[in-house]
């Protein structure tokens, strides 16, 4: 008996199913394959930094295969469709793979097209993004020339991949032309479609301040119609506009684009899953795990990590005929830049939104909502945990999967 | 908490937004749409509102692009109906959650 576990994409959320169900699969009944357009695996959260000189692009990428055990196929393609009715997937070079259990972690990608004038004559001339390599690598390299003017950061819609990036950057953006001495000569402004910064009552209570204290002009409810750059403004729906001489946005975010030739996902290409389980809605053969899915969660490496560990569970109960369990529930944990060596440490799910207290333990030693430089070293540290550790499948101690739920104050 | 909305007594959050989209009814709509500074609620208004409502029940997010896509309404319609923020205005009046981010 010889079955196949086939996985889509080698990204965070793939490579830590594909090192989780190597250890649970017997070899000898389970063959399984992981399929990437790229050989590279880059560490995201570095997208933020790299900008800002702070990271070197060593520091952010790695081969895919170095991450895979030997035992598992690695193949560099693209996905052309999945044909979920036939239990295969098409390959734009032809070859066809039969699959028993589907693993779909595509992720999402930034579709700049979407907005009008986005993808105009100076996109990455004065129009930016970081979301990318090459996006985090253009805007490095404006930014050191940049001696002043107005800096505006730009949300495009929601939902986006890391959706606290924007504003950690708009932070770290604060600290980098002070420290060059040329805070005087610019202005931030961060402009999204949601009716603020913060949106949850406790954080927006706890960390409102933030953007008054840094000088931060906040612009709200603007969705773009147009990035109109021959006068270098945002033009909302409603006739607003927003002047720039630096336009760093996120462009809406959508799924691959083999999800939609496949007739598979949402408006965006998401794909509908079930938000406990993480089995997709319409074929039992197939899980979503990540940026691919449709949850109402954060799009993140963290939600990826905790998603990974019920569903490497549920995949063996699948494969065992067992019932699936219930369990994820949007647990979600990430550092937030806020500036000036410090940062923040966030914890939420689908029930809790992020509050005060200890992290991960009862005592700590780390603050949630709370700015301070241990929260800032952490993030930093997290590079390493995230080679080493998280992407091995190996779990963090003293994090669970599901929230702990708050202490109440 | 609770507040009283044009007669009824309904769950609602800090920011006013009804937490139980069951505890809704069109003279609560009207209620708040005066209190977000419409002059009234009207057929258009009604059809987002509606809208709004039975995406909610399917548990489908609440976004700009989905609404565009939707015909029931255009992005430049929404901002004309309801003006400066039509999510979190359209969303509250509809008794429904307005969309947020993660913090």
């Amino acid at each position: 008996m010889n079955k196949h576990l086939l996985i889509l994409g080698g990204g965070t959320a793939g490579t830590m199913m594909t090192n989780h169900l190597r250890r649970r699969l017997p070899a000898h009944e389970w063959r399984m394959t992981v399929v990437d357009r790229s050989d590279k695996h880059l560490y995201q959260p570095g997208f933020l930094f790299l900008p800002f000189g702070k990271y070197e692009e060593s520091d952010i990428v790695r081969q895919t295969r170095d991450f895979i055990p030997h035992d598992v196929e690695f193949l560099q393609a693209e996905v052309d469709l999945l044909k979920p009715e036939d239990h295969a997937v098409a390959l734009k070079d032809g070859r066809e793979l039969h699959y028993d259990v589907l693993i779909v972690a595509t992720g999402c990608r930034t579709a700049p097209e979407e907005t009008e004038g986005m993808l105009g004559p100076k996109w990455r001339v004065n129009v930016h993004d970081f979301y990318t390599l090459d996006g985090a690598r253009a805007l490095r390299d404006k930014l050191k020339s940049f001696e002043g003017g107005r800096v505006v950061i730009h949300i495009n819609e929601m939902p986006i991949k890391c959706p606290v990036a924007p504003l950690e950057f708009t932070f770290l953006a604060d600290t980098f032309f002070r420290e060059r001495g040329v805070r005087d000569k610019v202005t931030l402004t961060y402009v999204t479609p949601l009716s603020g910064a913060f949106t949850k009552p406790k954080a927006a209570k706890k960390l409102g301040h933030l953007l008054t204290d840094k000088g931060i002009e906040l612009v709200t409810d603007f969705v773009a119609e147009k990035v109109d750059q021959e006068i270098n403004k945002l033009v909302c729906f409603d006739g607003r506009e927003v002047p720039y001489d630096l336009l760093v946005t996120t462009p809406t975010n959508m799924g691959d684009e083999a999800v939609r030739r496949s007739a598979l996902g949402d408006d965006l290409d998401f794909i509908p899953t079930h938000k406990h389980t993480l089995q997709s809605i319409e074929y039992p053969d197939v899980f979503v795990i990540g940026d691919a899915t449709n949850l109402p969660a954060s799009k993140a490496g963290s939600v990826a990590h905790f998603e990974s560990e019920t569903l490497t569970d549920n995949v063996i109960r699948h494969i065992q005929g067992e019932p699936l369990k219930e369990e994820f529930d949007g647990h979600s944990n990430c550092f937030v830049e806020s500036g000036n060596g410090k940062a923040l440490l966030i914890d939420f799910n689908y029930e809790y939104e992020p509050h005060e207290g200890n992290f991960p333990f009862a005592f700590g030693p780390m603050k949630l909502l709370e700015e301070s430089r241990l929260n800032h070293l952490g993030k930093l540290a997290f590079r390493h945990i995230y080679w080493n550790v998280l992407l091995r499948g190996w779990p963090l101690p003293g994090i669970s999967r599901q929230k702990k739920k708050p202490v109440e104050a | 908490m609770k507040k009283t909305i044009a007669g009824t007594e309904v769950d609602v959050n800090e920011e006013g937004y009804l937490t139980d989209m069951s505890q809704w009814n069109e003279q609560i709509a009207a209620a708040i749409a005066t209190e977000e500074g419409l002059a009234a609620l009207t057929d258009a208004h009604m059809k987002v509102v509606r809208y709004l409502r039975e995406q909610q029940a399917k548990g489908a997010a609440l976004t700009i692009r989905s609404m565009g896509k939707s015909g029931v309404v255009t992005t430049k319609e929404l901002y004309d109906l309801f003006p400066g923020g039509p999510l979190k205005k359209a969303s509250k009046i509809s008794g429904i959650p307005k969309p947020v981010g993660c913090i």
